[in-house]
């Protein structure tokens, strides 16, 4: 192989490893849904998954949204100043919690709790044999695991999502009224007059392709663990990777599809 | 009976198993012997399905394995992992009812509890191990609760991989009088892995010993010290020195 060739072998390689991976993430995606739909179905694992992923989620989604909206309103507030544009805080806030930073954020955050533990446990449970046992136990791995939490994963994301925008915008409002000097009528009235009902459906449909993303990856990497801690190790951190990397691109498309019009 | 006629599994180029033939009879408790990494737990791992031979063929009372219905051909086996593969979410009496609980098995929950405490007790473990879960018991006491899972559906093939691995000789020699006791009450088929020679002598009624891929003796139990192989002779003694090299 001479000077000109090799490199081009090497984007060869690298680019069919690529679509590879990207047919095995897609044929595994494809499989979770089929297992969510047809039986059996465990229940208290769907439970449990839910109360992980949703419930106990919830402490992070509300810090990270009330801090976000109280600093977007300081940064509509300051930016807005620059063209005499202040009064369009309650509004800004809104639209900027509803359609983008709430999903987003959320989607991260539940990316870095919920996909970073599903794919540490899952891949603990390859490394010790724990999946070959569900096997010989007549149990499908995927069925056991993936399918809850991806279910799970997709129905919750979305109410993770909803309530993190409705605590985005009091953070916006505390600050605006507290500190910038909104008066408390006109900020909710501004603020709820202005959204849209497909701000809100935009933002739920977001949680929930976020979700399924969120907890796909979690599962495939950990599903496909090394050997060892090393093993569990990059398939947790390959899986958060691979997981913020998707929902920002999720995001994109789907921002794309509902407003670029 | 399961036989195994002309089996391969390569890791890329790594041959480890190349052209095994055995035969395991009904109600007979087979130890394979060998080396770390001679194969052995690929070879059960294949006669379960978990993993698929590159060729060769594996049969269940005549039954291709590869295209028996799985449920079905699965429910006819218990397993005890090496390192006990009890699920960490679940307490212990749930881990033994596993199979009990869901699929075809499933029992109400009742009676599923009294089947895992009484598989429980059958192992030595008293009913106030049933609530706990699997990261608060020692080393034996897990190997106990995997072989009352196991058990717990009443298998007609029993398949223990290295059952005495990390266990102090005590523990191991409870655990081996445990497998030999409910192999030959239950009547079960019982293929173990294990390069303890101490579990051999009293697990097995014929013993394989699996070296470079394939079946270098097969024999009974008794037999097994006059074998006549140098390999045997080699691995029963522990010696450094004779055909199986020290340094793999």
């Amino acid at each position: 192989m001479n000077a000109v060739t090799k490199p081009l072998a090497t984007i060869g390689r690298v680019t069919l490893g690529f679509l590879a991976l990207i047919g095995r993430v897609a044929i595994f995606a494809g499989q979770s849904i089929a297992h969510i739909v047809r039986p059996p179905f465990y229940p208290r694992e769907f439970l449990t998954a839910i109360l992980n992923i949703g419930y106990f989620s919830l402490p992070v989604v509300g810090l990270t949204a009330i801090f976000t909206g109280a600093a977007l309103a300081l940064q509509i507030y300051s930016g807005g100043q620059r063209f005499s544009a202040e009064a369009v805080v309650p509004q800004i806030v809104a639209i900027g919690m509803v359609r983008e930073l709430g999903p987003v954020l959320v989607g991260l955050m539940i990316a870095a709790r919920v996909t970073s533990s599903i794919a540490a446990e899952i891949a603990t449970m390859k490394v010790t044999e724990q999946i070959d046992a569900l096997v010989t136990l007549s149990t499908h791995p995927m069925k056991y695991l993936t399918a809850p939490r991806v279910l799970a994963a997709t129905l919750v994301v979305p109410l993770l999502v909803g309530i993190g925008d409705v605590i985005g915008i009091m953070g916006g409002f505390l600050v605006g009224t507290k500190q910038l000097g909104f008066a408390i009528g006109p900020y909710l009235n501004n603020t709820w007059n202005f959204l849209e009902m497909s701000d809100i459906v935009s933002s739920l449909i977001k949680g929930a392709a976020f979700g399924f993303i969120a907890a796909v990856m979690g599962c495939y990497h950990g599903m496909r663990s090394g050997r060892g801690a090393q093993g569990v190790g990059r398939a947790t951190k390959t899986s958060v990777e691979a997981a913020a990397v998707l929902i920002l691109a999720a995001n994109f498309l789907l921002t794309s599809f509902f407003f670029a019009t | 009976m399961i036989e195994l006629t002309n089996v391969h599994k390569a890791f890329g180029p790594k041959r480890v198993l190349d052209g095994v033939n055995l035969t395991i009879n009904r109600g007979e408790s087979m130890v394979i012997i060998g080396g770390s990494g001679t194969g052995k737990s690929v070879l059960l791992k294949c006669i379960l399905g978990l993993m698929v031979q590159d060729s060769g063929s594996i049969t269940l009372d005549g039954e291709d394995t590869s295209k028996v219905e799985r449920d079905a051909f699965l429910a006819r086996f218990g397993m005890l992992f090496q390192g006990g593969a009890l699920f960490d979410s679940l307490p212990v009496w749930q881990n033994v009812a596993f199979r009990l609980l869901r699929g075809s098995l499933a029992k109400p929950k009742e009676e599923a509890r009294e089947i895992a405490i009484e598989k429980l007790r059958r192992v030595g473990l008293t009913p106030d191990v049933a609530d706990l879960f699997p990261a608060e018991l020692s080393g034996g006491m897990q190997k106990r609760v995997g072989l009352a899972r196991a058990i717990a559906a009443e298998p007609e093939i029993i398949f223990f991989d290295e059952p005495t691995t990390g266990l102090d000789p005590i523990m191991s020699g409870v655990i081996n009088d445990l497998i030999r006791e409910i192999v030959v009450e239950m009547g079960a088929t019982a293929m173990t892995i294990t390069h303890d020679m101490s579990s051999v002598r009293v697990i097995a009624d014929h013993v394989a010993m699996l070296h470079a891929g394939k079946i270098q003796w097969t024999g009974p139990v008794g037999d097994m010290d006059n074998s006549g192989d140098p390999y045997v002779a080699q691995f029963i003694s522990g010696s450094a020195e004779g055909p199986i090299e020290a340094v793999r």
